[in-house]
């Protein structure tokens, strides 16, 4: 059980607040946004001692010292004159950073389509000719080093991608696509979650990213892609669990790559087995919580699209757990 | 003669005059201005009660809306709790946001307005008593109504911003959408209704000799606050309209795949929503600036500044609503604008701030209650003004946004900008309206727990946002580490709440409702609002020489009380008060003023019937309560614009003044052109849906209406708006029968109404509904706008026929046929322009 309490760990490190992950960035594309914060901090620290400051002298001040202050020409200097420099500062450097951070890139980056859905994400590989190459939901696997090309759409209402250590926040928009760019600079796993209120178990709708060395990922990719998957253990169980994903009904809506299991309604569940969590980012992934997930999500998950299965036994349950545990 | 010549030099030296009034005059006066007893108090329209019961109305809602905000904070204290279920959740967080926006800080600002104005400006009561007491009634009505949704789970659960899809049918097939649009039905038009009244009553009913130079400054704000209702209400309404219309009948305003646009919304939302921000901020800042100059016992200083100061705010604000949308991948030119504009308009809150700052200065600040909460409302603001800047900071804000920083942001620049205000107000006037004033020494711990209370909820929360937890969450994974934060945060919403029940408390022992021996000037302030007063208001209306009446003339209260100013009396025999010129304030002419009725509660009881039910999809019983409510708005107009006996009257030093005028300059015309303005600001605002949805994809257009029949309806509006002039001149000709004029102006109404049907028939023909595309959705809601206006334009001709018929039509000039006038001239330009927009803008397809 050692793997298991590792990934646990490894998935309370991504999802934690401490350090904040906004100002604990991880990219080029959200360091700016780390600087540009500590910057704002440090600066609005200092104007609220000196507006203090003024109004303790105005309050309590010697008599000379309040003469000064008692006067248009404080608010002019106080009111106009600094806010309109530190702004202006402020502004260009703002507006510089917007421009660079969103500047078109080379174009022959690696495209994911990540699609809002209630209350998950499915996500899809591009390959050159902007088509599917694989498909997957709730965990998107990139290479260090490299930007990433996020196309973000939405399947049904407005929902909000947001992996604060790597970048800002962008909405995913019924009928538009919003580019955004993303990028690792070391392997790790990073917590992300829906930012836009969508109804339901908004609340509940996270994901994580995983980042691998360029070689690893490399071999990933090519492994899905070919379908070759790791040998599972064998266990008694797994025939059972695989005849049970399609008699109860799982295969509906749920796609298994490679076999007959293709329903698109519900997250692609061909690499279920090797994910860091479950329910979207809310869960460790073990045996418990799959079978507790699939029996009964509506506990776990108010609101969420999957029925639950409570007239499945729990030894169908635990079938159906070793089959998706094997999923990889 | 010139309106705005001022007053005449001599008068300066005539007023106060000595000796004695007559007897009997205040017993005459107190006749009049007495209010109803018993259970008719309830139609009283002074705005000594209604601008209490509106207060304290609003005050109600902060309280609800306050103990909404205490069950969420219990649910966030700690990860998984199940206190508040997902659902209930959902629904507290969006009552939370509408009523503390909708219910509280708006009205409550309207309600100081109604209560604090007239005395102010020392006039007998606003220019339209009625109006408010509708307004009042519409809000009490429909508020509380609202609420209770919450008691059946049918409270909306969309967020206060409703964001469509989500709050489309499809996402949200219940009727708690619906209680939210219809719901803010109500709170729209007592919005504008309560802006009319405030717009006309400082530019046209302050005291003699009050310019705008000497006006206070609570009526600068309120001046500019109403402006900016009449240009950002008009933007939800017709969001509302819209995503109502969507979701009744569906016409896809909304839907990407028919040809709407989801950010439409966002962008009327926000066009309302941000200025409404400063909507709640600038009367709380006016009264700050209003109340200082007596904590500080000094003058204010920076007073032009401020005001110029409320006038940029009211201008940029309007510049802003796209930093809402920073996260939306908004275009990287428009997002450089909005983000300046997002940061120019923390100037003129500086300027405010240092003006308060060099007021204390100037002065020797008395720390009772009201200026620990003015001095705890600045520091407060302060931190908000400052994360204010970080947000407007577009790279900063895709962090943030969205998340808890924003809801410490906005909770530090509303409690500090306006909560805190409020209290101190609370205390500042409460010797206004109350017998005995509230105790200094409860004040101070009341101030200590609401204001430690607010730091220890909203500063920690901060972090709590960098720390990755979004906003409206009903719940949080455990091991995120936001737990401590999130469990101090709700040891100070409890703290916090302390302070608001000892208040309360403090209200129930100390507050005793009167008008005339009150507790008064507590605070020793030097505006009009201190004069002596009983229900008639001042005794007589003083003129004004200074900004700060009372200190700079120590005999002014006992001349105002002895009569020695103006109107010492009632001539007339009725409820009256002065209209002055809108910059000089040269007296112009005595308005007769309505007293109570029945009327206008009835309305407002069957308007905010009219929207509730609807809500409940009772149609019915709806249209009825609707059909009520217009017959008595018109039996409440019938009585109104009738001529008295005596034709001029001397209000005091030697000046003579018409009881009846007619035209531009009276209060009438000026309420109707500010509401064409607000009709205008909705036409506008539904160009704008339609220009936008056509920039959106051009495959859902198709070829419009036929343009040929765009001559004979720009023909007939033009004929309509012809004969309406017309009819205005004949009614000034002597030898012309008493139905010649309106008979010109009914049949302006049927050219209107017949170009109106010809340009609805043609579009029926073609083969777009409004289900088909945005374009047919949005071509049939300005159809359907122009439809609403004839309708009203209808019930207008029956109205003008029924008078004439009994002759109150009064010639050379009538107001009720101006204002008609105005109205069909208005309607015939909208639906000309609206014609032409339609059938031509598609031109490049």
């Amino acid at each position: 059980m050692w793997p298991l309490i590792s990934t646990r760990s490894a998935v309370g490190d991504a999802l934690g607040g401490w350090p904040p992950p906004v100002l604990d960035p991880a990219g080029p594309y959200a360091n700016p946004l780390a600087t540009l914060s500590w910057v704002l901090f440090g600066g609005a620290g200092l104007v609220f001692l000196v507006v203090l400051a003024a109004l303790w002298i105005a309050l309590f001040g010697t008599a000379a010292r309040k003469e000064k202050l008692g006067g248009t020409r404080a608010i002019w200097i106080g009111g106009v004159a600094f806010p309109v420099v530190v702004l202006s500062v402020l502004l260009v450097w703002g507006l510089s950073m917007t421009g660079s951070l969103t500047a078109p890139i080379r174009g022959d980056e690696m495209r994911v389509k990540v699609t809002g859905e209630m209350w998950w994400w499915r996500i899809a590989y591009l390959g050159a000719d902007g088509g599917a190459v694989l498909h997957d939901a709730n965990e998107l696997h990139i290479p260090v080093g490299r930007p990433v090309v996020l196309e973000l759409e939405s399947a049904d209402v407005i929902h909000n991608f947001w992996v604060p250590r790597l970048s800002g926040k962008l909405d995913m928009i019924p009928g538009r696509t919003n580019i955004m760019r993303i990028q690792a600079d070391a392997p790790g796993v990073f917590g992300g979650q829906c930012a836009e209120y969508c109804g339901g178990p908004h609340a509940l709708m996270g994901f994580v990213v995983v980042a691998h060395h360029s070689e690893d990922f490399a071999r990933l990719m090519t492994a899905r892609r070919a379908n070759i998957r790791p040998p599972a253990p064998a266990h008694p169980d797994l025939a059972r669990g695989a005849q049970l994903f399609g008699s109860a009904g799982c295969a509906a809506c749920h796609r298994v790559a490679g076999t007959g299991a293709n329903g698109a309604a519900g997250p692609d569940l061909s690499y279920v087995g090797s994910r860091q969590t479950l329910g979207a980012g809310i869960l460790p992934n073990n045996r418990g919580t799959l079978m507790g997930w699939i029996g009964n999500s509506q506990a776990i998950k108010p609101g969420n699209r999957m029925p639950p299965y409570s007239m499945l036994s729990s030894d169908d349950l635990r079938a159906l757990a070793v089959y998706l545990e094997a999923q990889r | 003669m010139n309106p705005e010549k001022g007053l005449d030099p001599a008068v300066y030296e005539r007023l106060p005059r000595p000796g004695e009034r007559p007897e009997g005059e205040l017993d005459e006066l107190n006749r009049i201005w007495a209010a109803p007893t018993g259970i008719a108090k309830l139609t009283a329209v002074n705005n000594n009660y209604v601008g209490v019961w509106y207060v304290a109305t609003a005050f109600l809602f902060f309280i609800l809306a306050g103990v909404l905000a205490l069950a969420m904070r219990a649910q966030l204290a700690l990860p998984l709790q199940g206190i508040l279920p997902q659902e209930t959740y959902n629904q507290f967080f969006t009552m939370h946001g509408t009523i503390m926006m909708f219910l509280f800080a708006v009205p409550i600002m309207e309600a100081l307005g109604v209560l604090l104005l007239p005395q102010m400006l020392a006039a007998r009561d606003l220019p339209f008593p009625r109006l408010s007491a509708y307004a009042f009634w519409a809000y009490f009505v429909g508020g509380l109504c609202f609420f209770a949704s919450l008691f059946f789970g049918l409270a909306p659960n969309g967020g206060w911003f409703m964001y469509p899809p989500l709050t489309s049918t499809t996402y949200s097939p219940g009727i708690n959408a619906d209680f939210w649009l219809l719901g803010i039905g109500f709170i729209e038009i007592s919005a504008i209704a309560g802006a009319i009244e405030i717009i006309v009553g400082v530019l046209r009913t302050r005291a003699p000799g009050m310019s705008l130079r000497e006006m206070p400054i609570f009526a600068w704000g309120m001046l500019v606050f109403a402006g900016m209702i009449v240009i950002a209400f008009p933007a939800v309404i017709l969001g509302t309209l819209l995503l109502e219309l969507e979701r009744a009948l569906n016409w896809p305003f909304f839907d990407p795949t028919r040809g709407g646009d989801p950010a439409l919304w966002q962008h009327l939302f926000w066009f309302f929503g941000h200025p409404e921000v400063y909507i709640i901020f600038l009367p709380a800042s006016a009264l700050v600036s209003m109340m200082l100059p007596a904590l500080a016992r000094t003058r204010l200083v920076g007073h032009n500044l401020i005001v110029l100061a409320f006038l940029a705010t009211g201008f940029i604000s309007f510049g802003v609503w796209s930093h809402h949308m920073f996260a939306t991948g908004m275009p990287a030119l428009s997002v450089g604008f909005f983000s300046a504009a997002s940061m120019a308009v923390s100037v003129p809150a500086g300027i405010q701030v240092f003006s308060w700052i060099a007021t204390f200065a100037c002065g020797k600040p008395v720390f009772n209650t009201p200026t620990l909460f003015v001095i705890g409302g600045l520091v407060t603001f302060v931190i908000g003004g400052l994360t204010g800047v970080m947000v407007a900071l577009v790279p900063f804000d895709w962090q943030v946004h969205d998340t808890h920083f924003i809801v410490a942001h906005l909770h530090y620049v509303l409690i500090g900008g306006a909560v805190f205000p409020l209290f101190a107000v609370f205390y500042y006037w409460m010797g206004m309206t109350s017998r005995r004033a509230l105790s200094e020494r409860m004040g101070k711990w009341i101030f200590w727990l609401m204001f430690l209370g607010m730091q220890v909820i909203f500063l920690p929360m901060h972090l709590t946002g960098l720390m990755g937890m979004p906003r409206r969450v009903y719940t949080y994974m455990p091991g995120r580490d936001f737990e401590i934060t999130n469990m101090i945060s709700t040891i100070g919403a409890f703290i916090f709440a302390t302070g608001v029940l000892l208040f309360v408390i403090e209200l129930a022992r100390n507050f005793r409702f009167t008008v005339e021996d009150d507790a008064g000037n507590v605070y020793k302030g030097g505006t009009l609002e201190w004069l002596p007063t009983g229900l008639y208001s001042t005794r007589s209306i003083p003129l004004v020489r200074s900004r700060y009446p009372l200190w700079d003339d120590p005999n002014i209260c006992k001349d105002v009380e002895e009569g020695r100013y103006f109107l010492p009396n009632a001539p007339t025999g009725h409820r009256e008060t002065l209209i002055t010129s809108p910059i000089r304030a040269t007296p112009e002419y005595i308005q007769i003023m309505p007293g109570p009725s029945l009327w206008p509660f009835l309305s407002a009881i069957f308007t905010a019937g009219f929207f509730v039910i609807m809500t409940v999809q009772a149609y019915g019983v709806a249209v009825f309560s609707g059909v009520l409510a217009i017959l008595c708005v018109l039996r409440w107009m019938w009585d109104t614009d009738r001529p008295v006996a005596v034709e001029h009257v001397d209000i005091g030093a030697g000046i003579a003044l018409p009881t009846y005028v007619t035209g531009s300059r009276t209060h009438g015309w000026w309420a109707m052109i500010i509401l064409l303005i607000v009709i205008g600001m909705i036409f506008l605002m539904a160009v704008f849906s339609y220009l936008y949805l056509y920039g959106i994809p051009p495959e859902f257009w198709i070829k419009p209406a036929d343009r040929r029949w765009l001559f004979p309806i720009v023909a007939l509006y033009a004929l309509a708006a012809l004969l309406a002039w017309l009819g205005r001149h004949v009614l000034t000709r002597k030898r012309v029968s008493t139905w010649a004029p309106s008979a010109l102006l009914l049949w302006g109404m049927v050219a209107a109404a017949a170009a109106f049907v010809i340009d609805f028939v043609t579009w029926r023909t073609t083969r777009i509904t409004g289900e088909t595309s945005g374009q047919g959705a949005i071509v049939h809601a300005l159809l359907a706008l122009q439809g609403c206006l004839v309708a009203i334009l209808a019930l207008m001709g029956g109205f003008l026929a029924a008078r004439t018929a009994r002759a109150l039509v009064t010639k050379p000039r009538n107001n009720t046929f101006d204002l008609i006038t105005l109205f069909t001239l208005y309607l015939a330009g909208q639906g000309a322009a609206s014609a032409l927009l339609t059938r031509l803008v598609p031109g490049g397809l």
